[in-house]
């Protein structure tokens, strides 16, 4: 049985190119999915139903009259809740911008209006992107899709059920530590974290500037591609997006791996590996070599380094980028009366959660008159040896593999309490934005409880082609993207099944 | 001009450096795109971006560089060809996002100096750096008002920060100093410094030693002055509150000090103690400022001649004496006025007096309390060259002249017009003037025989007769001549 909510991103475009399915029905199937599972599995703040209808028979009618604006035109897809959408709530899932409505459009919501892309809605997430398992949303809940009990990883969580969920076809997210490779990996789905600079930042709200990358969710490899593709590319008005040619990262897809050198580095097969993620990860890394890659190893010496230099380094960045929320001009205002100290200190107590506060009182520590040299400047210098680590590896290497995370999908509350504990759970993803290196998460199979494992891949700049071939050629020669959640099997209901 | 006292120079040499943030006038901000022009509505030349709304980024005005390249080069001094944007981070309700950005670590230009004319000569005020930074916005606080409103018109319009080493001795030097920096930065176009209106604004760092110390004293950062003037009498105020305070065994406390125009005081804002972290750090979203020679050169060829050049010139090309050069290219705007009528009638001197003399006197009565702005003169510069021409060529006398000038302030009127309508040409006439002259001689044949019997001084009561009686058309040189002719007998 197939519903259209379920069908991959290539395969819709494939089917609304040829006309066999109109953007509204598969629209409409993935507003019924949303309405059946979501009150679980909690993906959405909210859905943007109207807004997707009305995007929805505009692309019919683009289709209708053969002016496809590209494969993304008609597809159903939703955006994390820190993508600013003009005239749409943004609000990063904070109380402080719970009633934020931006009054311009960012520039991958813009792209993907260009793209005739559908609109379904703003997905929660660890508040301003600072968590690893969803559960520091200040507005709701979001649950894993493979157990409802457990966390669906963050920051981007949301973006991971959505697709898991089969409620969007694809989505987006943002990577700064982690972000979208460790929900990808705990729900299951492919999530794709590009090089830094290769899809514009101009409105994307800032977590820590300099790692902060947007990247796309999806079911299948050649989705992610699809995705990407729609809204990567230079912008000027972010300086830091790279003027690069954007290449067709669905070329190639599919070709032969033979040759190809796969490094893999001791460090990340290190203790506080579970045991099945681990033989998981060495069976697609045999699988690999079967396809004809050579395994190398390599060694990634400051490896161990990463986790601290990232927690002073994207702390000091939040700390900053999180200041313009003072009541002043949007968002929460409280305790005016009392004078403007105490509006900003009552404003800012009320509307940052506290995770959020914890990471701007770091991030101000490291950054204060004379603790500066000793930490941030020193974990600059880190960052500059991690990023070396890389440069060397790859002189052996066309792309590194690795678990993406130690462990998989935790239950709520087991990490929360002990935030060191939490922040190891991106120990194994946060090198790969350290360096800005392109990187990716994919399905290489379950746990002994069921639960999703992820295979990191990470390559070169700008070389996510390679990336997304060694990607295709895996998931090609394997079948744990096709196996759903439970809660997809449920009983659907029943008209959408009629198109197919 | 008014001096410290006495007494504190006596025992004690003032130390002074100035930081001076000169508002840089291109079209358009310095990270987008709105107009970057004064007196608009408040809040309406704002944007996303520089309102800091979630999710922006700032992007570079290239223009705004070039201009921070001009100052540079006026200056002397060293462009690095890579510096770096920094964060500059502090709570306000006019600073939108919460941080500035500015240039701490690595700033976009080093050294250079600025020559400032002292009481023994050129005196070389050094400059540590100029850096780039963006404005934050203006918060007004209603008197007696429940709120405070923001405009952030003013936000991320590109800002100079032009930071000299403590080599000002004087208030006056320092006022000097700013004039100078001032006529540098309107030649090159680039700022238009009205203190007045916050286009260039003024902090000094003021500390005393004891003179022949070679050491420096603790200083006191003096904010808030808003005109030359205000600058002069600050610095004085704080040199004599120093001296007194050190002169008593007191201590210097190393603070931030705000003038009060009103009261004449300087009063403590915030000690050292209470100053702020501003956790600079480098500006993750734009990438580092190159500037490299090539396009450094573009800019030089764009340069206008500076103040210094000018008035070189003008002493040599149009023979002017060094004083008279100073004046004229103190302003461009006066210099460009000077060369404009000069153009109309080639007498450099004679257009020079009359530009020093009459144009700046109306200008600064038009002035007030600012500085003279010398870009609407209510003179055209032809017109005043028409009108020495006139004098030059006997037309009229220069007493006429000046009734004529009179009457061409605020009218676009060439002085020859006036001259023909007024019934105004002066009167050569040897017959003419000599038939008035006898008539006054004989109405007044006492004081005739009193100056033929050797009171010489009656010469200029005889000359004021004859003028008044030819209604002051008389050419004055001619009535000269023949009075002293016919009254030797």
């Amino acid at each position: 049985m197939t519903t259209l909510n379920r069908l991959s991103i290539e395969e819709a475009s494939r089917r609304l190119a040829a006309r066999e399915v109109s953007s509204t029905e598969l629209t409409e199937a993935c507003l019924a999915e949303i309405e059946r599972t979501d009150g679980k599995v909690g993906s959405f703040l909210e859905v943007t139903a109207d807004l997707a209808r009305r995007q929805a028979a505009a692309a019919d009618a683009r289709l209708a009259s053969g002016d496809s604006a590209g494969p993304l035109t008609g597809v159903p897809v939703a955006l994390k809740d820190l993508f600013i959408t003009e005239g749409v709530r943004t609000t990063c899932a904070s109380k402080l911008l719970v009633n934020y409505v931006p009054a311009y459009q960012g520039t991958v919501a813009r792209r993907l209006e260009e793209a005739g892309a559908v609109l379904l809605g703003k997905l929660n997430m660890d508040e301003f992107a600072m968590g690893s398992s969803t559960e520091n949303s200040g507005l709701a809940k979001t649950r894993n899709p493979w157990d409802l009990e457990r966390v669906p990883g963050g920051s981007s969580g949301g973006s991971a059920t959505t697709v898991a969920a089969r409620q969007s076809l694809g989505s987006y997210g943002t990577d700064t530590g982690g972000s979208i490779r460790l929900p990808a990996s705990y729900c299951g789905v492919v999530g794709l974290k590009p090089t830094y600079g290769r899809v514009s930042r101009f409105g994307v709200v800032a977590f820590a500037s300099s790692l902060d990358q947007v990247g796309p969710f999806a079911t299948t490899v050649r989705g992610a591609a699809l995705l990407l593709g729609a809204v990567a590319g230079h912008d000027p008005m972010d300086s830091t997006s790279i003027n690069a040619p954007v290449p067709n990262y669905n070329e190639g897809l599919g070709e032969s791996i033979r040759g190809l050198r796969i490094g893999v580095p001791d460090e990340y097969f290190a203790e506080g590996i579970e045991a099945d993620v681990e033989a998981r990860v060495r069976e697609a890394l045999d699988q690999l070599k079967a396809l004809g890659a050579e395994l190398v190893r390599v060694r990634l010496p400051h490896a161990e380094y990463a986790v601290p230099t990232y927690y002073i380094i994207a702390t000091a960045e939040a700390s900053s980028n999180l200041g313009r929320y003072d009541g002043v001009r949007y968002g929460v205002r409280k305790g005016e009366q009392d004078g403007l100290r105490a509006m900003y200190g009552h404003s800012r107590n009320a509307g940052f959660g506290k995770e959020v506060k914890r990471r701007i009182m770091l991030g101000t520590y490291a950054l204060s008159a004379g603790y500066y040299d000793a930490y941030y400047l020193k974990a600059m210098k880190v960052r500059t040896l991690i990023r070396s680590d890389f440069t060397e590896a790859f002189e052996n290497c066309d792309i590194i593999a690795s678990p993406t995370g130690p462990t998989t999908a935790f239950r709520f509350g087991e990490r929360s309490g002990d935030p060191l504990k939490m922040y190891l759970s991106d120990v194994l993803t946060i090198s790969t934005n350290l360096a800005g290196l392109p990187g990716m998460s994919l399905p290489c199979g379950f746990d002994r409880g069921g639960l999703p494992v992820g295979l990191q891949l990470i390559g070169r700049p700008l070389d996510e082609p390679t990336l997304l071939k060694v990607a295709a050629a895996f998931e090609d020669a394997t079948d744990h993207a096709t196996r759903l959640p439970a809660l997809c099997e449920a009983k659907a209901h029943g008209s959408e099944d009629a198109a197919l | 001009m008014s001096a410290a006292p006495e007494w504190i120079l006596e025992r004690w040499e003032p130390v002074i450096g100035l930081e001076v943030h000169a508002q840089l006038r291109t079209e358009s901000k310095l990270f987008c795109g709105c107009s970057a022009r004064f007196g608009a509505e408040p809040n309406q030349h704002t944007c996303p971006v520089c309102t800091g709304m979630p999710g922006v980024l700032p992007v570079l005005n290239r223009r705004a560089v070039e201009f921070a390249v001009r100052a540079a080069l006026a200056t002397n001094c060293r462009i690095n060809p890579v510096s770096r944007w920094d964060r500059k981070n502090y709570f306000y309700p006019d600073l939108p996002k919460a941080y500035q950005i500015s240039q701490y670590e690595r700033p976009y230009c080093e050294g250079g100096e600025i020559v400032v004319d002292g009481e023994d000569g050129p005196r070389h005020v050094r400059l540590t750096r100029i850096h780039m930074e963006e404005d934050a916005g203006k918060s007004i606080h209603e008197d007696g008002g429940e709120h405070s409103l923001v405009d952030l018109n003013r936000s991320s319009v590109p800002l100079l920060e032009i930071v000299s080493e403590p080599d000002i001795r004087s208030a006056a030097e320092a006022a000097a100093y700013m004039r100078k920096l001032r006529s540098i930065l309107r030649y090159i176009e680039v700022c238009d410094g009205n203190m007045n209106e916050g286009s260039m604004r003024c902090d000094a760092n003021v500390s005393l030693r004891p003179l022949g110390s070679d050491q420096l004293g603790t200083r006191a950062e003096i904010k808030n002055m808003n005109s030359f003037r205000a600058v002069e009498s600050a610095i004085n105020f704080e040199i004599a509150r120093q001296a007194e305070l050190l002169d008593e065994g007191g201590r210097i406390v190393q603070e931030t000090r705000l003038w009060d125009a009103d009261t004449g005081e300087t009063r403590s804002m915030r000690s050292k103690e209470e100053a702020h972290d501003y956790r600079y750090f480098p500006e993750p979203d734009l990438l580092p400022l190159e500037i490299d020679a090539a396009w450094i050169a573009h800019v030089r060829e764009s340069m206008p001649e500076l103040p210094d050049a000018r008035r070189e010139r003008f002493e040599r090309r149009y023979g002017l004496p060094p004083s008279d050069a100073a004046v004229l290219t103190a302003s461009k705007e006066l210099a460009d006025y000077f060369e404009a009528a000069l153009a109309k009638h080639d007498n450099p001197k004679g257009v020079a007096n009359w530009v020093m003399g009459d144009i700046i006197r109306i200008a600064n009565k038009a002035a007030v309390e600012a500085e003279p702005d010398f870009t609407d003169l209510p003179i055209a510069p032809a017109h005043l060259g028409r009108l020495v021409r006139l004098i030059d060529n006997g037309t009229i006398s220069g007493k006429i002249a000046k009734s004529v000038f009179a009457k061409m302030v605020g009218h676009d009127e060439d002085p020859a017009a006036i001259v023909r309508r007024e019934g105004l040409v002066q009167e050569s006439d040897e017959g003419k003037i000599g038939e008035a002259i006898d008539g006054i001689l004989a109405q007044h044949s006492d004081k005739v025989a009193e100056y033929r019997g050797g009171k010489d001084k009656l010469l200029g009561f005889f000359v004021g007769q004859v003028m008044k009686a030819t209604g002051g058309k008389a050419n004055p040189a001619v009535v000269n001549r023949l009075l002293k002719a016919k009254l030797r007998g």
